[in-house]
């Protein structure tokens, strides 16, 4: 990771390859030997990984019991049965679109309030830092041992309809009387979203960003470029896939996020499908449902999840 | 070109205004300081950090608000003898099961992930791949979606797991598997396999290599990859909350939850500050072991430790 990101040539990837192939085919150690290692861990994400999200698919595309109306899972695909799908998109379109509108929205603004003050505070850290960069670094990285409910209690705690920032802001006369931020307002949950996501956000980045050459910066400088264009032109095309990699991980959460939510809003006009989820998961009688709002968000996160999984395989290979 | 250096002095000179003039000679400086950037950097900190703060300060309010504070003391802590975090039955059993449910998951997954990390990064067969993918996947999930899925099968397939302390240990153990395995990776990366190869010139046999060269090597990483599983399982709620069955197998996070949904008091303030506590013990502990363990070496960046 403290490797500065250089991309060797094709010729040395293979040589390096073949060199570790020859290591593998039993030089040192016998061919079962690292598989071995690795086996227990694999039988385990099997069984509590891969088959859990098998039975996500049986239950959306199962029967339920005519009786006790509880789920019966399908294995065999092709005794699948649609019905609990094709209901489930009936209301993603009709009765649940708005819902899933919002989710875009907040996270939209949420990613994008996170990229640009974190990209700001991440710069500021890697480039001029100083001699104080320890001790900004531990506190940009604290929010991440913090316990995301208390995060968001704080916040209930300070914007309650008595709590500090309504009597800061009636003291400066900004607003006539206390605002009730808790009471389903979208922008007290995008904030929030803000608030716990944003730490992901900026250690990528910062990471990124403190290993960019500061030569190739003070060569713009020389060349003449102001601090904006160098920005500009070398810091920003150069950070691209940091600031993909950042948006993927703050993005991803976020759409399966329900607690910033209820602690922060709990009203249906702030709804996001992370509530819907958790709704139905937490009614009786509704297994299919959760099974299938589950599979609607997977195939909404495909390809933001792929690219993540595309980019990490690329940084594998190329080191 | 626009900026070059002759060029911006012909700007400064034909300025139609002296202070205009100063003002783009200061903007179009590249060495001038970004005063902008360090007070936004600093307002982001203070806006991240004080919210906390002030959290910590209502846990020990003496009076009942948790908005404003009416006078510090222990009251939510010890003093209320019905409602205070360490005698409420119910919180007072919480904390129990956030460590219990912490210690568990730490002591099955870090070896777990460990075991797991040093396989793939040796292993070069087909199967390694796929299983690094899988791993990868999980850690990108959305912990909605495994929370589900985990519900779903212990209560449809695995019915022997029962919603309950061993089925949230089996959730987090999952959830937070690839954590070792990414920090292990990083570390073996570092190493190296010289050292190895060394000891296995010199005639060690490959299970002495690992335990008397390789292991010793990985300490620093299995340290933090111990410290990032304790800290992330016990704040952990999304996975732990679906699994839980009766009400004394929910951990503090849990109770959290719950409790600031109906009419919270600062005791749980109180629950989230011995959160914040607990934590923070065993993130210095971790710290200042992962420094011993990696002593003589040259530092390291701390990525190790901020679980990324």
């Amino acid at each position: 990771m403290s490797k500065p990101a250089s991309s060797p040539s094709p010729a040395r990837v293979s040589k390096v390859r073949r060199t570790r192939a020859a290591e593998q085919s039993g030089v040192h150690y016998p061919r079962w030997f690292w598989p071995a290692f690795a086996s227990p861990a694999i039988a385990w994400l099997l069984v509590f990984f891969l088959l859990p999200l098998y039975t996500v698919l049986s239950i959306a595309f199962g029967t339920v019991d005519p009786i006790f109306r509880t789920p019966l899972p399908v294995w065999q695909p092709w005794w699948w049965t649609t019905s609990h799908v094709v209901e489930g998109l009936d209301k993603t379109f009709g009765l649940f679109q708005q819902v899933y509108l919002r989710t875009f929205w907040y996270v939209l603004l949420a990613s994008a309030v996170c990229l640009v003050l974190g990209y700001a505070v991440a710069y500021y850290v890697a480039r001029h830092g100083g001699r104080r960069k320890t001790l900004l670094l531990v506190l940009l990285v604290s929010p991440l041992w913090i316990s995301y409910l208390m995060r968001m209690l704080a916040w209930v705690n300070l914007l309650d309809r008595e709590g500090y920032v309504n009597r800061i802001l009636t003291f400066l006369h900004v607003v006539p009387q206390p605002v009730g931020w808790l009471e389903g307002r979208g922008i007290t949950v995008i904030l929030g979203l803000v608030y716990g996501y944003i730490p992901y956000m900026i250690l990528p980045l910062y990471a990124f960003l403190d290993r960019i050459e500061g030569s190739l910066l003070e060569s713009g400088r020389d060349l003449g470029a102001d601090p904006v264009s160098t920005f500009v032109r070398v810091t920003l095309p150069l950070s691209r896939p940091a600031i993909l990699a950042g948006l993927v991980i703050v993005s991803l959460p976020m759409f399966g996020d329900y607690f910033t939510n209820t602690m922060l809003s709990g009203s249906p006009s702030t709804t996001m499908i992370g509530n819907l989820i958790d709704d139905s998961i937490n009614t009786a009688g509704q297994g299919p449902e959760a099974a299938v709002l589950i599979l609607i968000l997977m195939i909404m996160l495909l390809i933001p999840i792929g690219y993540y999984l595309r980019s990490t395989a690329r940084a594998a290979e190329a080191r | 070109m626009t900026g070059s250096i002759t060029d911006r002095r012909a700007v400064v000179t034909r300025a139609p205004t002296p202070r205009l003039g100063r003002l783009r000679s200061w903007w179009s400086n590249p060495w001038r300081k970004p005063r902008l950037l360090e007070a936004v950097t600093w307002a982001y900190l203070a806006w991240s950090i004080l919210p906390i703060f002030v959290a910590v300060l209502i846990s020990f309010n003496q009076g009942r608000s948790n908005s404003s504070i009416q006078g510090l003391g222990l009251n939510w802590w010890w003093g209320d003898p019905s409602s205070s975090l360490f005698r409420d039955p119910e919180l007072h059993a919480a904390i129990f099961q956030s460590l219990r449910l912490s210690v568990a998951t730490m002591v099955v997954t870090v070896p777990l992930g460990v075991a797991f990390a040093l396989g793939l990064d040796r292993w070069h067969g087909r199967g390694s791949g796929t299983a690094n993918f899988v791993m990868l996947l999980s850690f990108v999930m959305p912990e909605i979606v495994l929370g589900v899925a985990m519900f779903l099968v212990v209560v449809h397939v695995l019915a022997f797991l029962n919603l309950g302390t061993v089925a949230q240990v089996v959730g987090l153990v999952t959830y937070q598997l690839s954590y070792p395995v990414i920090i292990v990776r990083a570390r073996l990366l570092s190493v190296g396999k010289e050292y190895e190869e060394a000891a296995m010139d010199l005639g060690a046999p490959p299970r002495q290599a690992i335990r008397r060269v390789l292991l010793p090597l990985l300490y620093p990483a299995i340290l933090a990859s111990f410290t990032v599983v304790f800290a992330d399982s016990l704040d952990d709620f999304v996975t732990v909350r679906y699994l839980s069955g009766p009400a004394n197998s929910e951990p503090l996070s849990v109770k959290i939850y719950n409790f600031s949904r109906g009419s919270p008091t600062p005791a749980i303030n109180a629950a989230a500050t011995f959160l914040l506590f607990a934590t923070t013990i065993v993130v210095v502990l971790g710290y200042l072991g992962y420094r011993y363990t990696q002593r003589g070496e040259r530092r390291e960046d701390m990525t190790a430790l901020t679980g990324l």
